[in-house]
């Protein structure tokens, strides 16, 4: 399938002194499931060569994940190779034996996993499972070495008082040190090539660059290869010199990084780049290119237009917030307790008609703020208006009809809806909780409000599980609007999905913020989403809010040196364009 | 890093090219957890075996004389005691020389009726009590829950022995019911409460409420109809164990008086010949184990059912 | 740790207290003369009632008894049995027996748990583990003391492999059919603990991550899948002990066993009430404090809990 790319890098290494570390060669993968079989991977060809950095891209099920553990040939029980060869240092690793393939792993090709909670083992010390890598690989024999050059291999992925935390537990670590010591797991046997699979996206944005710099930096000096597995084409770019695209299964391009993002070729990168929100560089407004079918995030950002920007200042207030302030008591021990300021004497104002975002990483407080606007938490102290209606001091049935002008979309497009109702009930529930229409008039709504979210009216008597995560967030959406509300609070409503399927969401509620004149409070910890969203930006650190701004100022001119961090921290932000 | 020259591949277009982002693509078929629970459920041979071995038990409980012609206490005579099986009585006679397939057959009612008011009474009790204190938390958690503590920790048997100890000219079926049911509530309570715990926190609990619904409400229509997947397997396999602990405590003497027809009550009879007639023993014993298998079989097979992690396994 | 055994220990105290009262409250607060009650069809002579009445505080108020009681429980006072020995000394006699025997079973069932376990879960839907759950199946079906027949007929009185009835002369090797017997109705339990955490660790990302490192299936089933395993099934089987101790009332009683089971079984039999509230609240003290140590013993297994 792929002639031009083979013959052509076989051509170019030959033209340079060395020859690939790793070739991947017709490589199938599938899976056995109760409905036969699945081909996850279908023929991938690519080579890495030794020092060099490459980067797969691709959505969820683009199998690119499956790649990588195919490389170290650690798939699934369900998973096999089915056909190709995986050649490194000229052998063919998928005819080695466990035994075989055990020596390859650690020592020839290292592993860095994606989820630092989970990788590693609660009930053992983290320096026992150092040691354990450390003397599998046989780079040390004895107690007193196998330490010392456990304690060396945490020192040298940052972790400074490496010889006291040897003792403690995984859990005693946070993210950011476990990541750490999970890369410094990776790096110690000194592999030729370490595989990272999306070794950073649990993790806030600051820490991710910190860590990713680091590595970087380990790499470059033992002239290890790597291979990123990556969801996101703004950290591929950026860090990968060589890109390779996939989708369904197979490559559709592949190349050097900066020739990808600036001269696409396959209609599928195309697509990707152009809905990719890191490289983005302004506010999508609705109905831009009605029909398309293409999202074109950056293209659709990029349409300007001042005179809405004005309209949008000199529209009324309808949330208001004051002195925001939420204290919780942290429980410990039996009887004592904590205060714990989540929220301080934040204060902010959204224009009818807009939408700020809140925004800040985990811990901020973003989120108790966001409960406390629902109605969810009540404040310790400060005032919330919505729509001129202080919710402090509110009667339930005041709340009550509040929360008619007032509708939440949650994060997890999995646990948004209940699975045991129809689409249909779903939509309808806000309706019937609010005695609104007869069973008809409801039923009639929830058809147009399913066309408003294009889905098909067909689905209301189906149940979530036959949905995919962005469908079931349209739903979410869907079942917000039912009211017809004034203001939509969304939680993070886009950061589980893809970034077609989260462009596309994007889309509908710009689309749907113009059509109906909505109010957005957008939460997020994405920065690179605040970028397409967002008329004004709240930035939240440790329960303050540290600047405000219009979208513009932010992102053009941040004032406070944390705003600066977070937007340099954005993957895809220090990327070299090259021209 | 070496610069090394790279070849821009591209692959031809239509080979997995761009497609309608997120295009809905619903099957043919129905699906939700009910359905697709009954759906595999249908699927398993043993799934009927143990529904058949429950209607036969539940139709015996109800006319035991479509079993049987033989009346279980009348036409005993010590002349037959011990009796081997012969025409009309297939299984032979007990020590007192009565008929002991009759009294299997009889014996049915009595271990079904336990069964089933044990589940209503731990049902009754266990699922407030466990819903209340997880959704509620706070004091009403503490309260409750230490009250939980406190039945929990009382072996349940043990509790059951003195409560038809102390009630000896009250034993009967409702007693009996109660001094099972009133300890074993405290399980099922536990289990509701860290059902409520885990999808309190889930986003369409919350969306509930954020769009108007009040709290109880929210209990009622989101998360006790979503945590009903434990309750139902636990129940059905304490319907079972109910059923055992009446067979002990009549075995022990002190369950239904030596009139009732009970298994429990025929296998301490036929205890003391053991070595003599032990199939005057047998056959109540496998009565009542058949019957425990049945329902404990019915309570596994819904809970692999109900799992859609456990159904792709298979 | 420390802190989590004292907020364990403060916690246990109105589990106790409850516990104790719950018992207390179903015998002595029913209406009319509760140690006539406790006579059922018997009639007992006057000297018995007296000493009953007077053991248990009657003429006191209800609170006052149950303290009166509590205080007798503490001091070792635990009154007498219907025969007239004290309870404390049949205690001193029966309960090293009831121990043997619970321990046994209890060894038993662990390495029962934990082998077919292990072997079930690493062999997941291979006809090894689809016999297992069959096998299982059907024994946590049989009644207990159902099962006590089958072993007593078949075992003792057809193979006679074993003594029929233990007696008076309660040594390790005559308890073994009962023990095993217990463990065989017990242990199903702790082998789908088991089964079902060596399944679950199987797929753990952290045991992907062991093979990464490029330890070999040799290392890794012990300390990464088995040990992770153990947790569960190390705290199920000490629950059973305490669940078994206060459960040996049929066993005790049917293989003739002198422990404190038989106690309680032959009190039963009798019909003698008071001896059977005395033997049940003890044994339930004796659950409630087996239950505490389980408590303990997870936080030293789990080191999430050991480092708070």
């Amino acid at each position: 399938m792929s002639d031009s790319f083979q013959t052509q890098t076989s051509a170019a290494s030959t033209a340079v002194e060395d020859a690939p570390l790793v070739s991947v060669r017709g490589l199938e993968v599938a899976f056995r499931t109760q409905g036969g079989t699945v081909n996850a991977v279908r023929g991938v060809d690519f080579d890495i060569f030794p020092g060099e950095t490459v980067a797969i891209v691709g959505e969820s099920g683009s199998g690119k994940s499956t790649t990588a553990t195919a490389l170290i040939n650690l798939l699934p029980g369900n998973g096999t190779i089915a056909a190709g060869s995986i050649m490194v240092d000229g052998k063919d690793i998928t005819r080695f034996s466990q035994r075989q393939m055990a020596a390859i792993r650690g020592g020839v090709i290292g592993y860095v996993p994606q989820d630092p909670m989970s990788n590693l083992n609660p009930v053992w010390s983290v320096g026992f499972q150092v040691e354990e890598a450390v003397r599998a690989n046989g780079l040390a024999t004895h107690r007193k070495d196998v330490k010392a050059r456990a304690i060396e291999v945490l020192k040298q992925a940052g972790l400074g008082d490496a010889e006291r935390r040897m003792q403690q537990f995984p859990h005693q670590f946070s993210g950011g040190m476990r990541q750490r010591v999970l890369i410094g797991i990776g790096l110690a046997a000194d592999p030729k090539l370490l595989i990272a699979d999306e070794p950073t996206s649990a993790l806030d944005v600051t820490v991710q660059k910190t860590i990713l710099d680091h590595l970087e930096t380990l790499t470059r000096e033992k002239n290890t290869a790597v291979l990123f597995i990556t969801h996101d084409l703004g950290l591929a770019a950026e860090r990968a010199s060589k890109l390779i695209v996939m989708h369904r299964g197979r490559i559709v391009e592949a190349g050097a990084s900066v020739d990808i993002l600036t001269n696409p070729q396959h209609p599928y990168t195309q697509t990707l780049i152009a809905a990719a929100p890191s490289l983005a560089s302004r506010r999508i407004r609705g109905m831009a290119a009605p029909g398309a079918p293409v999202l074109d995030v950056a293209a659709l950002a990029a349409e300007h237009n001042p005179d809405h920007e004005r309209e949008l200042q000199e529209a009324p207030v309808t949330i208001d917030v004051k002195d925001l302030t939420k204290v919780f008591a942290i429980r410990r021990g039996s009887f004592r307790s904590e205060p714990l300021t989540a929220v301080d004497k934040i204060s902010f104002q959204v224009r009818k008609g807009s939408t700020l975002a809140l925004v800040g990483e985990s811990g901020s407080g973003k989120t108790t703020a966001a409960r406390m606007v629902l109605g969810l938490e009540p404040p310790t102290d400060g005032d919330i208006f919505v729509g001129g209606v202080n919710l402090n001091g509110l009667s339930s049935r005041g709340l009550f009809d509040l929360r008619r002008r007032m509708q939440p979309v949650f994060q997890d497009p999995y646990s948004s809806l209940d699975p045991q109702r129809s689409i249909g009930a779903a939509i309808a529930e806000p309706m019937k909780v609010h005695g609104i229409g007869d069973r008809e008039a409801r039923s009639a709504r929830v058809r147009e409000l399913l066309d408003q979210v294009s889905l098909p009216q067909s689905i209301a008597e189906r149940y979530p599980n036959e949905l995919s995560g962005g469908q079931r967030q349209r739903v979410a959406i869907a079942r917000a609007l039912a009211l017809k509300p004034e203001v939509v609070v969304l939680d993070e409503a886009v950061s589980a999905l893809d970034v077609l399927v989260q462009a596309q969401v994007l889309q509908l509620l710009a689309d749907l913020q113009d059509e109906l004149g909505l109010t957005y409070l957008f939460i997020t910890h994405d920065l690179a989403v605040v970028r397409v969203v967002a008329d004004e930006v709240a930035v939240m650190e440790a329960g303050r809010i540290v600047e405000t701004g219009t979208s513009d100022q932010i992102f053009e001119n941040a004032q406070q040196p944390y705003t600066q961090r977070l937007l340099d921290a954005i993957p895809g932000s220090g990327i070299d364009w090259g021209n | 890093m070496s610069e090394r020259p790279m070849t821009h591949y591209v692959a031809p277009v239509g080979d997995g090219g761009p497609v309608e982002v997120d295009k809905v693509s619903l099957g043919s078929r129905r699906s939700n957890l009910w359905l697709d629970a009954w759906r595999d459920l249908r699927r398993r041979p043993l799934f009927y075996i143990a529904l058949a071995i429950v209607a036969v038990i539940l139709v015996a409980s109800f006319w035991p004389s479509l079993f049987t012609s033989v009346p279980p206490n009348n036409d005993c005579m010590l002349a037959n005691s011990n009796g081997a099986p012969e025409a009309g009585h297939p299984l032979g006679f007990t020590r007192q020389g009565c008929d002991v397939y009759s009294r299997i057959v009889w014996g049915a009612r009595t271990s079904m009726s336990v069964g089933v008011l044990v589940v209503i009474i731990t049902g009754a009790i266990g699922i407030p009590m466990g819903a209340l204190a997880g959704y509620y938390g706070g004091r009403l958690d503490s309260i409750l829950s230490r009250i939980g503590d406190v039945f929990f920790s009382v072996p349940y048997f043990l509790a059951a022995i003195v409560v038809m100890s102390v009630f000896s000219q009250y034993r009967n079926v409702v007693t009996i019911s109660f001094a099972i049911g009133g300890f074993a509530w405290a399980s099922l309570a536990r289990i509701v409460r860290a059902e409520v715990l885990r999808l309190k926190g889930l986003e369409y609990v919350t969306a509930s409420t954020a769009l108007g619904r009040s709290k109880l409400s929210t209990l009622v229509q989101h998360v006790l109809p979503n945590s009903l997947t434990p309750v139902i397997v636990f129940l059905t396999i304490a319907l079972g164990a109910a059923i055992v602990a009446e067979a002990s405590l009549s075995f022990l003497g002190i369950g239904l008086g030596s009139s009732t027809m009970s298994w429990g009550n025929d296998i301490s009879q036929a205890q003391q010949t053991i070595k003599t007639s032990p199939m005057a023993l047998f056959w109540p014993s496998l009565a009542l184990t058949v019957t425990v298998l049945a329902f404990i079989m019915l309570g596994e097979l819904v809970r692999d059912a109900l799992d859609p992690k456990a159904r792709a396994r298979r | 740790m420390t802190r989590y055994i004292l907020r364990r220990l403060l916690q246990a105290i109105p589990v106790f207290l409850g516990t104790t009262f719950l018992i207390y409250f179903m015998v002595f607060a029913m209406p009319g003369d509760p140690v006539l009650a406790m006579f059922g069809d018997k009639t007992p002579n006057p000297t018995q009632l007296e000493n009953l009445r007077a053991q248990y505080n009657l003429d006191q108020p209800f609170i006052v008894q149950y303290l009166l009681y509590l205080k007798g429980v503490f001091t070792g006072d635990l009154g007498e049995t219907f025969s007239g020995q004290e309870v404390s000394e049949v205690l001193r006699r029966t309960f090293p027996v009831t121990l043997k025997l619970v321990l046994m079973a209890v060894v038993i069932e662990f390495l029962l748990s934990v082998v077919i376990g292990l072997v079930s879960g690493l062999r997941e839907g291979k006809f090894v583990d689809n016999l297992n759950v069959v096998v299982a199946l059907v024994l946590t079906s049989i009644p207990a003391f159902v099962a006590m027949f089958l072993a007593q007929y078949f075992i003792g009185i057809k193979l006679g492999w074993a003594p029929v009835t233990v007696g008076a002369n309660a040594t390790w090797g005559a308890m073994f059919l009962p023990a095993l017997v217990i463990a065989l109705t017990v242990y199903v339990t702790g082998m789908r603990l088991m089964r079902g955490s060596v399944i679950e660790a199987r797929n753990e990302d952290y045991v992907r991550t062991a093979y990464a490192k490029g330890l070999t299936s040799r290392r890794i089933i012990p300390v990464h899948v088995a040990r992770n395993s153990l947790i569960p099934v190390v705290t199920n089987t000490a629950a059973s002990f305490g669940a078994l101790i206060a459960g040996t009332t049929i066993t005790e009683g049917i293989f003739n066993i002198p422990g404190v089971g038989n106690t309680l079984y032959q009190a039963i039999i009798r019909g003698e009430t008071p001896t059977v509230v005395s033997f049940v609240t003890i044994l339930t003290i004796v659950y409630v404090v087996v239950n505490i140590l389980v408590d303990l013993l997870y936080a030293v297994l789990d080191p999430r809990i050991r480092y708070v």
